[in-house]
């Protein structure tokens, strides 16, 4: 037993596949002990917030101590930022229609640019060529630009609390910085907000949570089931055997998938909890393990050990427990680990075509890519809201899959490369 | 040979059929015999001759396909599926069998002393003091020229073939049934041990007095050990009696190809012919 161990912690595969799926429990048991934010409270008013720290402004604005810092190349920084090449280049396809000779118009020189712009620039001008979308886009365009060249501070005004006339309480000059550990809010989204405006990362960490759940439900009623179905058809063997393989066979040729689909229809959103759906998922995918566990125990139950163990008067159960049982432990081991994997699929398959566990408790990875694919995260570009899903469930599957392949070419050297 | 002879285990048309329409293959054709308490018989023939089929029917752990097998002149009734055990439990307290292959007739998951202990419970020792259990243990052991000591704890595969195949014996020595079935007992077992396992064998078939049924493909070895001879070709005896009438005097031209292959050590080996 403990040789075995060690062999298997000397497969490479194993090991790879091992220290994924070791990494991704603990970030899944560990991160809600540090960060232990609802999975699903609700924190953007909004769609899809891009990754990134989000300082607050009001708290910046209204820091305790403000550092003038004069740095060369802030004002370019300034006016890059909100004023990129595409822009530059769109003013200056507008100007042209407009009839400006194109010799003229050097968009790197942000002054003449801005210049011939705010001289010719009329939102109710009729430039032909242009489309809806253009024109708003250029009006969006030209209020954005007001101030760029500015070096002037800005007022900070408080309403009066008789009057409601405004009242400068202080000024923001170009210069001035604050220190980010001396902001109050300060808020990293490592993996920006989805369609809810939910922090995607601590969702995520949840999700994984759960689907893994769901799979080790699901894999193991599906071994159990599966095992228990070959260990008694390949044993017994006879009537008990044909009938079993009759109910295996029929599971067979109907598409495990469907079949999914259709159960988890007609259990109705309300009651499909995750434990529901790992639960019809497990009593769905039993079958390769019946199918496979059986041959394995009709090979074995004509070998010698277990001829002894009749001849020294052992009952079935004793033999199947103590005979055959420990011959296809490795095998058992391997076939769950593939159904937990396949179970996390399933789940997600199924959470994707809006049947999956219902939505209101705790996500899923299917259920997130469910959301973000309602939500068009993909046509929108919003790669954060799905992409991490992704990868987090191809994680799963590839370590266990790898653990699995290490595993049977441990058990099976005709594999062994 | 005693005057009175009494049959222990016979046969009448027995058959065992493997598959059904191309594929049928019949292991084991309409065979009859007696073999009669306390004779050793060695059934001879080379391999896919039907020989361990026909010990498996014998020991009940695969069924009949047509004719029946008395043992002790009653016809033998092992009841039929999973619900009657007890009927197949009760006839192997009197048949046993050692196997060909000492490596694979072990359960590389158990300890030994869970073979020997297993048999002890079979004869009814199952609620013995530990201290008598162990003496048991020590005993059967000692008989076969192994230390109990240096085996308990220990697992099958730690063993030697030989060390497996005697541990067998010893299994034999405490379940001490009327009929021991040795099927090729010796083949996988390097030349040097295979002498002192047939002789505790022997020995301990002396000392119970019971009936050896001797499966081989050795010829030479079955003249050595054994009171009558079965030759065994495509699942029927071709001929059958006393080792000296068999072998000494052979009727069929089987047999006496069989006994002309036993090598011989000062011949030369002739390999034109092969």
């Amino acid at each position: 037993m403990k040789n075995t161990l060690r062999q298997v912690f000397q497969s490479g595969k194993f090991l790879v596949g091992f220290c994924i799926f070791v990494a991704l429990l603990l970030i899944v048991f560990l991160y809600p002990i540090f960060i232990p934010d609802p999975p699903l409270a609700i924190l953007g008013q909004g769609t899809f917030f891009p990754p990134g720290i989000y300082v607050s402004t009001f708290d910046s604005i209204n820091s305790q101590t403000i550092y003038t810092l004069n740095l060369p190349d802030a004002a370019a920084r300034r006016i890059d930022t909100r004023l990129n090449d595409q822009q530059r280049q769109d003013i200056k396809d507008w100007l042209v229609l407009d009839g400006i000779p194109a010799d003229q118009i050097d968009i790197t020189n942000t002054a003449q640019l801005l210049d011939l712009w705010g001289k010719n620039y009329d939102p109710n001008k009729d430039i032909p060529g242009l489309t809806n979308a253009k024109r708003n886009y250029y009006q969006r365009l030209s209020v954005s630009l007001q101030g760029l060249l500015l070096t002037a501070g800005q007022i900070i005004a408080l309403p009066n609390a008789t009057t409601g006339a405004l009242e400068q309480t202080g000024a923001v000059n170009q210069s001035d910085y604050v220190n980010i550990g001396q902001v109050a809010n300060v808020r990293v989204l490592p993996l920006g907000t989805d369609n809810f405006g939910r922090d995607v990362l601590t969702e995520l960490v949840r999700a994984a949570g759960v689907s893994l759940e769901i799979g080790f439900v699901a894999g193991i009623i599906a071994t159990l089931i599966g095992l228990s179905l070959g260990l008694l058809g390949g044993y017994v063997g006879g009537f008990l055997d044909d009938i079993i393989m009759f109910i295996t066979n029929l599971f067979l040729v109907i598409p495990a998938f469907v079949l999914l689909i259709l159960i988890s229809f007609s259990i109705g959103q309300e009651s499909r909890g995750a434990f529901t759906i790992a639960v019809v998922i497990g009593f769905t995918s039993w079958v390769w393990t019946a199918r496979a566990v059986r041959s394995q125990v009709i090979s074995l139950r004509n070998r010698d050990h277990v001829n002894l163990s009749k001849l020294s008067g052992h009952s079935i159960t004793h033999i199947i427990v103590s005979d055959i049982l420990p011959y296809i432990a490795s095998y058992v081991v391997m076939a769950l680990i593939l159904q937990i994997s396949s179970g996390i699929l399933a789940e997600a398959g199924l959470s994707i075509l809006g049947l999956g566990p219902r939505t209101t408790e705790m996500p899923t990875l299917g259920l997130m890519m469910n959301w973000a694919m309602i939500y068009q995260a993909q046509i929108l570009g919003k790669w954060w809201a799905y992409f991490p899903v992704l990868l987090t469930i191809a994680l799963i599957t590839f370590s266990m899959n790898l653990m699995n392949t290490g595993l049977d070419q441990l058990f099976n050297p005709a594999l062994r490369d | 040979m005693p005057d009175e002879k009494k049959p222990c285990l016979s046969a009448t048309g027995l058959t065992k059929v493997f598959g059904f329409g191309r594929q049928k293959t019949v292991a084991v054709d309409h065979v009859d015999f007696d073999f009669y308490e306390g004779e050793i018989i060695s059934i001879v023939g080379e391999s896919g001759s039907g020989k361990t089929t026909l010990a498996k029917m014998l020991l009940g752990l695969i069924s009949t396909s047509e004719g029946e097998i008395y043992f002790q002149g009653k016809k033998r009734d092992l009841g039929k599926g999973i619900w009657d055990q007890w009927k197949k439990r009760e006839y192997w307290k009197n048949i046993q069998a050692i196997f060909q292959d000492p490596y694979s007739s072990y359960n590389m998951f158990n300890k030994i002393d869970a073979v020997l202990l297993d048999c002890i419970r079979m004869r009814g020792g199952g609620k013995l003091p530990q201290a008598k259990k162990i003496a048991m243990m020590t005993e059967a052991c000692s008989f076969v020229n192994l230390k109990y000591e240096e085996l308990t704890n220990k697992y099958p595969f730690e063993l030697s073939g030989g060390q497996m195949q005697r541990l067998m014996i010893a299994r034999i020595f405490l379940l001490k049934p009327k009929i021991l079935l040795a099927d090729e007992p010796t083949s996988m077992i390097d030349a040097s041990s295979r002498a002192t396992i047939l002789d505790m064998l022997l020995k301990l078939r002396k000392e119970t007095g019971m009936t050896l049924i001797f499966i081989t493909h050795d010829i030479g070895l079955a003249y050595y050990v054994s009171d009558s001879v079965y030759i065994m070709e495509h699942g029927k005896f071709v001929e059958h009696g006393t080792a000296d009438e068999v072998i000494l005097h052979p009727k069929e031209a089987y047999t006496q190809r069989l006994i002309n292959d036993v090598p011989k050590i000062h011949e030369e080996w002739d390999l034109s012919t092969v």
